[in-house]
């Protein structure tokens, strides 16, 4: 019976190794500078490649996260700070509603909030329907790290005079810097990869775009209208995108791990 | 230029006098900012559930509560809306991905929590939670192209010419189908399951272990009979969390599940879910109603998840509640 749950394991692990080889090897033939530099071209002309849906996700994400961290590490100190007050347990249980909104229900409502009264789709909505699904990973994170600082940390710092906005500002925001961190690395890997909201708000772009007021290509948009097309060659590309985008977000996973694993063994403990 | 003569009222000062006293007194700004700051996540809650609602209005006024019940979707000949072979699908799916998922995720965290020598847990934990890293796009694409071809098929087909006595394994076996979607669902939330229900069993008290050790169970029998059934509603609540997960999955599930409004009762053909139906024809919604209606299925989806979750939560921060440890 025991072996049984080391068999489970193994079957569990066995579908990841088996997606990382599979797009590894499908998607790296497809791979070279030119990919990452060119625009995308028509069916059946050789070259192409992914330039802008990389520029397209690195503006959504950066937007969303712009958007995501100030108000996100300000619900988490006031939740950290009136952790029974009804309105902080409300925030909690309202965190916990909003991680559970499907993405695509995102979608609709970023549609019906920004898409529609704009009368187009943009970069912005993208930027705005990430953000919302981004905050509640970086208000748990945040508001962990927070709980973990000592109180004496912020009972001295008071006793030394300091206002509350300065003891937040000053002493507790840089002991919980490194659970911001991870959070944010965390977010933009959960982001990153969000194809379903993109579908009616940044709406995807064969050309290369850095305005907010006008649609966007990102990377998983792009891997998704690639892949269900009939075109071989357009699917060859795909893979190679995946394997650019599936490479971009393990790696975001684990240098937020990372981070943390150093933080705990240089200083000790989690917090400063 | 008159002074309020409301108490703690700022009187008309330059600029430079303004930003003395906000430094000053920056408490208040700040208490003002945090406040302001959640309230804004009780807003964003409020205003998703608010926006569907009203989005959806044509839609809810023209079918009303038929609109769970009914078969047609014919958004072109007809104009009839009815939603009920997405809801039967998503559930179906899901459900199915529970059944398959349950008992690895709980073999996972049975491992990860008890068995599995010290040096082994932290690389094959980590190598569990990649899998919840991997897009979901990701998860299609190999899902289409590497999975459905080289493990669902022959599956299927293993299913059929042994069980297909069973409507729910009745041929022809067909590709895409519900199966697939099952089955990447079922490889999606399994990371989900198991670390919930690792974090579980971790709050249970050494105490128990050893009593039951001392008693003289085997190690099997202290798991099996102790641990599980002291942690029973955290489990459940960690299983229910993964159908939360898997009821709004989109995007892998509609490159899988083959996006046909099959009526049949067998998993081995295409099907429908509430996600997959409005990411593919919402970019399509031509005419108002055909928005509304499919802004409706968004609703019932959102009211749908929200329960569930909540469900959940309830009973993980019960276990969490009984042991005296926040498992989340």
């Amino acid at each position: 019976m025991l072996a049984l749950t080391g068999v489970a394991t193994a079957l569990a692990i066995l579908p990841l190794l088996w997606i990382l080889s599979y797009v590894l090897r499908q998607g790296a033939p497809a791979i070279s500078i030119g990919f990452l530099t060119h625009l995308p071209t028509p069916v059946g002309v050789p070259g192409g490649g992914i330039a802008n849906a990389l520029v397209g996700s690195a503006i959504t994400v950066g937007l969303g996260v712009l958007i995501a961290v100030p108000v996100g590490v300000l619900v988490a100190f006031y939740v950290a700070t009136h952790p029974q007050a009804p309105l902080g347990l409300a925030v909690r249980f309202g965190t916990d509603v909003i991680a559970g909104v499907p993405s695509i229900v995102m979608g609709i409502f970023a549609y019906t909030l920004i898409v529609v009264p704009q009368r187009h789709f943009s970069a912005l909505a993208g930027g705005a329907v990430l953000a919302f699904i981004m905050l509640p990973i970086i208000i748990r994170t945040t508001e962990e790290m927070l709980r973990l600082v000592p109180a004496s940390l912020r009972e001295a710092s008071l006793a030394l005079g300091a206002s509350e906005w300065r003891t937040a500002l000053s002493v507790l925001l840089p002991a919980a810097a490194s659970g911001v961190i991870t959070g944010v690395m965390l977010a933009v890997a959960r982001g990153a990869g969000e194809a379903a909201p993109m579908l009616f708000t940044a709406f995807g772009n064969p050309f290369m775009n850095v305005a907010l007021d006008q649609p966007i290509a990102t990377l998983p948009h792009t891997i998704f209208v690639y892949a269900i097309s009939p075109y071989e060659d357009w699917r060859a590309k795909a893979w190679a995108t995946a394997l650019v985008l599936i490479a971009l977000v393990l790696v975001f996973n684990v240098a937020a791990r990372l981070f943390s694993w150093w933080r705990v063994r240089k200083l000790g403990s989690v917090t400063r | 230029m008159a002074v309020h003569s409301r108490a703690g009222a700022l009187p008309p000062l330059s600029l430079l006098k303004r930003l003395h006293y906000a430094w000053q007194h920056g408490d208040r700004v700040f208490r003002l900012l945090t406040g302001a700051a959640a309230l804004a996540v009780l807003a964003l809650v409020l205003a998703i559930g608010l926006k569907l609602w009203q989005q959806s209005a044509l839609s809810r006024q023209a079918f009303g509560l038929t609109f769970l019940v009914t078969s047609s979707w014919d958004p072109a000949v007809d104009q009839s809306f009815g939603a009920l072979p997405f809801i039967a699908g998503t559930l179906v799916t899901s459900l199915v991905a529970l059944v398959v998922a349950v008992p690895l995720s709980l073999g996972v965290a049975i491992f990860l929590a008890e068995l599995a020598p010290s040096w082994l847990r932290q690389p094959l934990g980590f190598l569990v939670e990649l899998l919840a890293a991997v897009p979901s796009v990701v998860y299609g694409l190999w899902g289409l192209f590497a999975f459905i071809p080289g493990f669902v098929r022959p599956l299927a087909t293993g299913l059929n010419s042994g069980l297909g006595f069973l409507p729910i394994f009745e041929g022809p076996v067909l590709s895409p189908s519900r199966l697939a979607a099952s089955l990447v669902l079922a490889i999606m939330i399994l990371p989900t399951i198991s670390a919930v229900s690792r974090d579980v069993f971790r709050a249970i008290p050494g105490a128990q272990r050893e009593a039951a050790l001392a008693l003289g169970a085997t190690h099997w029998e202290m798991i099996w009979q102790v641990l599980v059934p002291a942690g029973l509603s955290g489990l459940l609540g960690a299983t229910i969390l993964g159908l939360g997960r898997a009821l709004g999955e989109t995007i892998a599930v509609t490159m899988v599940i083959g996006n046909n409004l099959d009526a049949s009762a067998s998993l081995l053909r295409p099907g429908y879910t509430m996600a997959s139906i409005i990411a593919n024809e919402f970019a399509e919604a031509t005419y108002d109603l055909y928005q509304n209606a499919l802004i409706e299925i968004g609703l019932v989806l959102f009211v749908l998840t929200l329960i569930i979750n909540l469900v959940a939560r309830l009973l993980i921060w019960r276990v969490a509640r009984t042991h005296g440890n926040p498992t989340s």
